[in-house]
């Protein structure tokens, strides 16, 4: 049934379509915030046929590379000195903290394991019930709920989770409010939506007069809400538009709201790259303290902004100022192998999946 | 990270079903929909199945679609 999103024709008439629509219009530079697009952009070479006015560029949509290097020095912390085994998801391993990553600390003894799920890693805590096992819990609101939903079950008395969620809506508002962030819209990433519904854009295309868009990720769905955007400005009626409706809907995911207000309260929290954004990040509510690892193991919050890397540019690249290729390092001394940013560690980071796809004309 | 992929249902267990997307079958977590049937698709992410897919939504975009006039075929 998909396959029309991924057909030649379709894709080639959507080309020009964009074209048509762009044709009067000056420069136009849209971002996306969700890594799932990238890898489908980058993928398919769909930059090399948009027109010369058109560009999409990524923003913060990694949620390995928003992290700051304070949480993964505390997950370090935890490994090397109290003696408590970390389960994460696989490319939380090579992120550097301010001092080592998960993987260095593995090579020096730490317990650290890689899960596909938090159901795994309490899974794991159940079957271990003589070792403390923390959980480093990142991502956006997709994966949220799924530590909300584990949490409201009972979980074992020897698992908690290192909180490291965030919200994306906010990160937009603080990108917008830049004066100088010359983004004309988004691309809004299709599986957050999922969970929070288009309504909760509504509030930025009000405040910001931006077309938001909420896009699938097959190149089709990508090329038609790039042309519903361009559509958008060429008829200056920015709003919240929903290409990807056989998921997403207006209305928020109710049950995974309701979870999630039954879990988190919202706070401030520090994006690595982009510094403090007020209401972004999830955090555990009181009830809850006894699986909170900063609680439980007397950790320090963060309380300033995270440290840069040397000749790295993934700040500039999270703000979406910059393609990967234009940072100096890329490709030279920052590869996969050897990263010397998040974004080049992640396989949702810009700068590797520019890596992996860079003979694709782009 | 945000990453979700289409699966079948085949098999419904009280919170759990078990899910199969080509020869892959996996348990999954289905507490947060409603309503979900053995055949039914839906979307899966780091175990949870987090919406169903709307088939009827699928079928008007391929509909939009096919009516996007084809500029030119594609080089060979």
């Amino acid at each position: 049934m998909l396959e029309s999103l991924k057909n030649k024709h379709i894709i080639f008439g959507l080309k020009k379509i964009i074209a048509d629509t762009c044709f009067s219009l000056g420069r136009i530079k849209i971002m996306h915030v969700c890594g799932t697009h990238e890898q489908a952009i980058s993928r398919y070479g769909l930059r090399a046929l948009l027109p010369e006015n058109l560009e999409v560029i990524s923003g913060p949509g990694c949620p390995v590379c928003c992290t700051p290097a304070f949480d993964i020095d505390n997950l370090v912390t935890l490994s090397l000195e109290k003696n408590v085994l970390i389960t994460c998801f696989g490319d939380m391993l090579k992120v550097m903290g301010s001092r080592i990553s998960l993987s260095q600390a593995k090579a020096r003894g730490a317990k650290v394991k890689i899960v596909y799920s938090i159901l795994d890693a309490i899974e794991f805590a159940r079957e271990h019930s003589d070792i403390q096992v923390v959980h480093s819990a990142i991502g956006f609101e997709t994966t949220a709920p799924t530590t909300a939903a584990a949490l409201l079950n009972n979980c074992p008395t020897n698992f908690s989770i290192l909180c490291s969620h965030r919200l994306i809506p906010p990160a937009m508002d603080a990108l917008l409010c830049q004066k100088d962030n010359r983004i004309d819209g988004f691309l809004a990433p299709g599986h957050v939506s999922v969970i929070i519904g288009g309504k909760a854009y509504a509030p930025l295309t009000n405040k910001y007069n931006r077309p938001i868009v909420v896009s699938g990720f097959e190149p089709a769905d990508i090329f038609y809400s790039i042309y519903l955007i361009a559509k958008q400005i060429k008829e200056n009626q920015p709003k919240v538009e929903i290409e990807y409706r056989r998921a997403v809907e207006w209305q928020p995911q109710k049950k995974a709201v309701s979870m999630l207000k039954k879990t988190f309260d919202i706070e401030n929290s520090f994006w690595r790259g982009l510094g403090e954004i007020a209401n972004s990040g999830f955090v555990l509510k009181n009830k809850f303290k006894d699986f909170d690892a900063l609680h439980k193991f007397n950790l320090k919050k963060q309380v300033q902004d995270s440290v840069s890397f040397k000749n790295c540019l993934c700040a500039e690249v999270l703000k979406g100022k910059i393609y990967p290729n234009q940072c100096p390092s890329f490709a030279k001394t920052c590869k996969p192998q050897h990263p010397l940013g998040p974004c080049m560690v992640s396989y949702e980071g810009s700068c590797a999946i520019f890596y992996t796809y860079r003979g694709n004309k782009d | 990270m945000c990453l979700a992929v289409p699966l079948k249902i085949i098999k419904i267990e009280k919170k759990f079903a078990v899910a199969r997307v080509g020869s892959l079958k996996r348990q999954i977590n289905i507490e947060m929909l409603d309503n979900l049937k053995v055949g039914d698709y839906c979307l899966v992410h780091a175990g949870f199945a987090i919406q169903k897919v709307d088939i009827k939504a699928a079928k008007e975009m391929q509909d939009i679609l096919s009516q996007i006039p084809n500029a030119r075929k594609p080089k060979k």
